[in-house]
């Protein structure tokens, strides 16, 4: 027998402190793949935000920074444009990229740097205790929206994909989903792509992934699939939004 | 013939490699490991045909698949 | 060098290109706008890196990256755009990155006004951002200064991993002198091995300010003060002017104290000894050089475009031994050594 399945060595031995079935853990996992993949590990640049992941640090195996909180694109444009020829790559949650840092993202995609984006969307803010995210759908229930989001007092979701996909200055967004294998495995080409457009020196990617937060959505892990399944593919249909390479002839 | 290798210390037992087994072998185990999660197991591996849904679907790196 | 007359702004983005620096990210803001215009057009001539950023946050996590990345990097912004950048300097100053920010002062607080002023000194040196940290303060009263100084940053920046701050005013930024130019060096990110740039047949690095183990965070915190306290002890510059047979001490820094130099020769043909000490790093602050004083002369002025912010740290280096008074103007009013004069023969009861 053949081993066909095994971790990669991109990630590192330390056990992570995300919550069980949390699906931070199976997106790190594809990105690690990727970079293993094409081999870019020793050129590689990893920035950690302020949410979940703030000890991203800890568990991918390569030179990473950890960046205050929405600043990532800010932060990786800096590492890319004094080392070009490095492998950039941001990984952020709702609040970082959404939220706070709603100017960083877009104006690093407008300036098409070339980094590679992945973006985490569970639709709450998990590091804090589930609180609201710009990307919490209406009605549902946060500790700041404890009467369900209601449109009317605070508008609607954001949706990063198709807004960011306007800008011209995008290469490839594309949203996926990690809700089963089949997801899975489109999200984990989706990554493998974005990287591979950066290794080619090919403008800015950023991948969105549906993901889950068992804790503060209150359900088990099994139960938080059912819910992204229900709720959030509907809000946030997956899909390319942007593929300028691709749409080259 | 397959076989998966869990480690039993690094489950959290969230089950999502149970809802994604095609050949629903894998369960929790009624014990506990070091970190009192009850851990994914298999008991029937020889239906095991390593298709490796349970490792694509963990978040921690927990199963190793052969073929 | 050969002398060339220069805009103090334009000195400074000079100095720093002479220094290695290869990278500037700014944001625009009156009175510095020069800076980074001046980047803009130089740094693409040779092969370095300026960007506009979206605002001066984008800025200063610019900087972060690049400097965590291993490079010599520069931002400048004025009084409101430093704000902004405050939790950025507390995470450069955390992670223990080196690194340039230029401050080029303008009245405040809130939007305030755009001339010149020196109301910041609190700002740059006790805190501004999160934390224990400081940063290394060094104010320029002259182009040629504010080129030696900023070219001098760099190295500074790199030999204790901390960022350095030019406190500058509008005045030094906009006026004209001529300036002999640093000797250009080339850039260089070697003897960095905590940078990230790749982790090719080394261990991986991490740049960082987060420690969660409050044991680990109370080390890393007890060992960047045994840094400071290296500085203090190294790297105090401060201009001791007719203080020998001084009576009355004068303490400025930047433009101002070249104004309370014109009052001094002014009060010395009066029979008046004044005298002036001019921190040039304000952090560390001259205070030993100050102390030393307080029991020769009869009292202090301490002269600020300010209410009086650096006149708190004069007091605490006096310790009561000798009054310590303070004249200011603010707003972006400059005060006339006329009355920096006529406030100091208030202070002697009239001409002697």
């Amino acid at each position: 027998m053949a081993i066909v399945f095994e971790k990669s060595k991109v990630l590192t031995d330390v056990n992570t402190h995300y919550c069980p079935g949390c699906t931070h853990g199976i997106i790190h996992r594809l990105i690690a793949e990727s970079i293993e993949e094409l081999n870019l590990q020793e050129r590689t640049i990893g920035v950690a935000p302020v949410g979940c992941a703030v000890f991203a640090y800890n568990y991918f195996n390569c030179d990473m920074q950890q960046a205050s909180h929405g600043r990532a694109p800010a932060v990786a444009t800096g590492i890319k444009r004094a080392l070009p020829d490095s492998i950039v790559f941001t990984y952020q949650g709702d609040g970082d990229l959404a939220s706070i840092g709603t100017a960083e993202i877009v104006h690093a995609a407008a300036r098409g740097e070339k980094i590679t984006v992945i973006f985490v969307n569970n639709a709450i803010y998990g590091m804090t205790g589930g609180q609201m995210a710009p990307t919490t759908l209406p009605g549902q229930v946060t500790t700041t929206s404890p009467y369900g989001r209601d449109v009317a007092h605070c508008g609607y979701p954001v949706k990063i994909s198709e807004m960011l996909s306007t800008l011209d200055g995008a290469n490839y967004i594309e949203r996926v989903s990690v809700n089963n294998v089949k997801n899975v495995n489109a999200a984990k080409k989706a990554i493998k792509k974005a990287f591979q457009y950066q290794a080619d020196g090919k403008g800015f990617s950023l991948i969105e992934v549906l993901s889950t937060c068992p804790t503060n959505w209150g359900v088990s892990p099994v139960e938080a699939i059912e819910w992204l399944e229900q709720n959030m593919l509907p809000y946030y249909p997956l899909g390319v939004y942007k593929d300028k390479e691709g749409e080259k002839v | 013939m397959a076989k998966v290798t869990f480690l039993q210390d690094t489950c959290k037992g969230c089950s999502l490699c149970v809802s994604a087994c095609p050949k629903q072998i894998i369960n929790l185990s009624k014990e506990i490991n070091t970190k009192g999660y009850n851990y994914a197991e298999v008991l029937e591996m020889e239906k095991c045909t390593g298709c490796a849904s349970c490792a694509k679907m963990c978040p921690d790196c927990v199963i190793t698949v052969e073929r | 060098m050969e002398k060339q007359l220069m805009k103090g702004n334009e000195a400074i983005a000079e100095a720093a290109i002479a220094a290695g620096c290869r990278l500037f990210f700014g944001y625009p803001i009156t009175p510095q706008n020069q800076i980074p215009e001046y980047m803009s057009k130089r740094m693409p001539k040779l092969g370095g890196c300026f960007l506009q950023a979206e605002s001066e946050v984008a800025a200063i996590n610019m900087v972060y990256g690049a400097a965590g990345a291993g490079a010599r990097v520069m931002t400048s912004s004025s009084s409101p755009g430093i704000s902004l950048k405050q939790e950025g300097i507390s995470y450069i100053a955390g992670a223990e990155l080196p690194a340039v920010i230029v401050n080029i002062v303008r009245g405040g607080p809130g939007l305030g006004g755009i001339q010149p002023a020196q109301s910041d000194y609190f700002q740059s040196t006790k805190g501004g951002g999160h934390g224990d940290y400081r940063l290394i303060v060094l104010a320029p009263a002259s182009v040629q200064e504010a080129a030696d100084l900023t070219y001098s940053a760099f190295d500074l920046a790199d030999k204790y991993r901390i960022p350095v701050l030019i406190l500058g005013d509008g005045m030094i930024g906009q006026m004209m002198e001529p300036v002999s130019l640093p000797t250009p060096k080339e850039p260089t990110s070697a003897n960095k091995p905590w940078a990230t740039n790749g982790a090719k047949g080394r261990e991986r690095t991490i740049v960082n300010s987060l420690y969660i183990d409050p044991v680990e965070l109370e080390q890393v915190n007890l060992r960047l003060q045994s840094r400071y306290d290296t500085i203090q002890k190294n790297e105090v510059l401060c201009e001791e002017y007719l203080m020998d047979d001084a009576e009355i001490m004068l303490a400025a820094y930047g433009t101002t104290a070249r104004i309370v130099k014109k009052a001094i020769s002014e009060l010395r043909k009066k029979g008046i000894k004044a005298g002036l000490m001019r921190p040039i790093t304000l952090w560390p602050f001259p205070a030993e050089q100050m102390s030393k004083y307080a029991d020769k002369v009869k009292a202090v002025l301490t002269v600020e475009m300010s209410l009086g912010q650096m006149v708190e740290d004069v007091r605490l280096a006096i310790n009561g031994k000798v009054p310590v008074e303070f004249y200011g103007r603010t707003g972006g009013m400059v005060p006339t050594w006329k009355e920096i004069a006529a406030k100091v023969e208030n202070m002697c009861g009239g001409a002697k």
